[in-house]
């Protein structure tokens, strides 16, 4: 079966040659259609630079990204590709244009998409997140930070796509609402039969949500279990259990 | 708990006036602090940074802060005058925020960031300042006290900007600490070396600390007593190591919201709010525990 998503020897680096830094360096994974795949690690371990290279956001990288066996180059990313990979960011706060309401935000995505039949669709949309149409015209100031999440997710599934990155996704939002999102995220991938890429520092948020996970440290995938091994704390590299063990905080 | 408490509050009440009416943020906050480690948990908007920040006298107008009693060692500090509070800001009762990238000065080298802070309370020399500054960074384990000194903020990891804020506000000698989420803006490995460091220093100070955060689970760990808060209100209080046998509907909500490694679920438990847990009745047990009853 063709990977959904397959990443090899890949390398991403910021700024310029003579002051390069190394963010990422050579991983290698590949996630099924229909799984759900957890990328774990520090700040600075490369972690959300991968998701953020695969969607072209940064323009240096090397090795091969491919989408449903289709290869992308550089930053470029075309109509096929947006298409079928939508990305939802961190900071709810901030991902959301402040002066857009939620029917400008969602509307705008599904212009872009050439996607017809608006009202509906937005309608559709909203009740998918669980937001209900009272909210189509409400700007972000008005909505909490559980509410524009939802609003980042629904802004990511109007494209009808199949792979979602999700990078941090709960990690601004108290923990009563990160439950709801969780839910959610779990509803619309068992509804869209979606694959999630999902970057978090959470370990029980990660073996909550994924099948598989790669532990990263300073740029370099150190290794990819599943989630069994990570809730039974029985990892092959010293550390990926050092990880879990700091989790946990206890008296020395 | 021994003794006569360090820090001894009733009442509190922190008020903002708003085009709506009035805003209570802080809502009847009652509680005594000893040589102990008290933790303080609520969601954003349940006011535990709010009652942090009563006790410091930051609450900028026009907040207004009110309580029957707020007592440091017996002595009243609230409302005090701004050149009463600064003496005790700092010099008795300190503070280490969230971030350190916010709270250090980032034109200023590190070293000389501490002196300050600590001549302008214990007063003293330049010499036993830089003395002292030296002997706080490596009370914080960083390992080269010297060549730190002399850094600027932006050179130093999030982690020991956090360690150089504690060893800030630890050179006076402070009687209580209020830490609000020290340690949220850091990673797992460095937030157990930032915890050691202060789990250490309140032990051997014998210094009494308010520990606020997001982190129930952490909290049940590096605490002693744990109060819970939700809309602005004490709504239950209990040794931490109770936490998990927690009795009130939103402690219980909040701790099965938590996906767990332990203990795998299919879907989460999502909280259920209900209006009465803003207006009911404070657990009597609670009225009990204070000393001098609740007013």
């Amino acid at each position: 079966m063709t990977p959904m998503l397959q990443v090899s020897d890949m390398d991403v680096w910021f700024g310029p040659p003579h002051a390069r830094v190394t963010a990422v360096k050579g991983a290698t994974f590949s996630v099924a259609p229909g799984e759900s795949f957890g990328l774990v690690g520090e700040s600075g371990s490369g972690k959300s630079t991968i998701l953020r290279a695969v969607v072209g956001l940064i323009p240096g990288w090397s090795g091969r990204i491919a989408v449903e066996g289709k290869p992308v180059a550089g930053i470029g990313r075309d109509r096929a590709f947006l298409k079928t990979v939508q990305m939802v960011f961190q900071d709810p706060y901030a991902s959301l244009h402040p002066r857009h309401s939620v029917d400008r935000v969602l509307s705008e995505t599904l212009a872009l998409q050439g996607l017809g039949d608006v009202d509906r669709r937005i309608t559709r949309l909203l009740e998918d997140v669980g937001l209900g149409r009272g909210f189509r015209f409400r700007f972000p100031h008005q909505l909490s930070g559980g509410q524009r999440q939802r609003v980042a997710i629904a802004r990511a599934l109007a494209a009808e796509p199949r792979l979602l990155l999700l990078d941090e996704p709960t990690s601004a939002l108290d923990v009563s609402v990160q439950a709801e999102i969780l839910n959610l995220l779990k509803d619309l991938r068992a509804e869209h039969q979606l694959t999630y890429v999902m970057v978090s520092h959470d370990l029980a948020v990660v073996a909550h949500m994924c099948d598989r996970l790669s532990v990263m440290q300073a740029g370099r995938i150190v290794e990819i279990m599943d989630a069994a091994t990570l809730r039974a704390g029985a990892p092959r590299e010293d550390y990926s259990r050092a990880l879990i063990a700091a989790s946990t905080w206890r008296r020395a | 708990m021994t003794g006569a408490p360090l820090l001894s509050i009733r009442d509190l009440c922190v008020t903002f006036p708003t085009r709506q009416g009035e805003f209570q943020a802080v809502r009847g906050v009652s509680f005594d602090l000893g040589r102990e480690r008290l933790g303080v948990v609520g969601e954003s908007g349940s006011g535990k940074s709010m009652t942090g920040r009563a006790i410091l006298g930051l609450v900028r107008p026009p907040g207004r802060v009110t309580a029957a009693r707020m007592d440091l060692d017996g002595q009243p500090i609230l409302n005090l005058p701004e050149r009463r509070m600064r003496a005790i800001r700092g010099g008795r009762i300190s503070m280490v925020m969230q971030d350190p990238k916010f709270s250090l000065n980032p034109v200023m080298r590190v070293g000389p960031q501490i002196m300050e802070a600590y001549r302008l309370h214990a007063g003293g020399g330049r010499a036993a300042a830089r003395a002292r500054a030296l002997e706080m960074l490596a009370a914080v384990q960083i390992r080269d006290p010297e060549r730190v000194f002399g850094l600027y903020p932006h050179e130093v990891s999030g982690g020991m900007g956090q360690r150089i804020m504690i060893a800030m506000m630890l050179a006076p000698d402070p009687e209580i600490l209020i830490a609000d989420e020290p340690t949220s803006a850091l990673d797992v490995s460095v937030r157990a070396e930032v915890l050691n460091i202060m789990d250490a220093l309140v032990r051997d100070r014998g210094m009494g600390l308010i520990f606020i955060s997001h982190d129930l689970n952490l909290v049940a760990q590096f605490c002693d007593r744990v109060l819970i808060m939700y809309a602005g209100r004490v709504v239950e209080e209990l040794p931490a190591r109770d936490l998990h046998a927690a009795r009130h509907p939103y402690t219980r909500g909040l701790l099965d919201s938590l996906p767990r490694l332990d203990a795998p679920v299919d879907r989460l438990a999502v909280l259920e709010r209900q209006d009465d847990w803003r207006t009911e009745a404070i657990d009597a047990s609670m009225v009990d525990a204070l000393p001098g009853g609740l007013r």
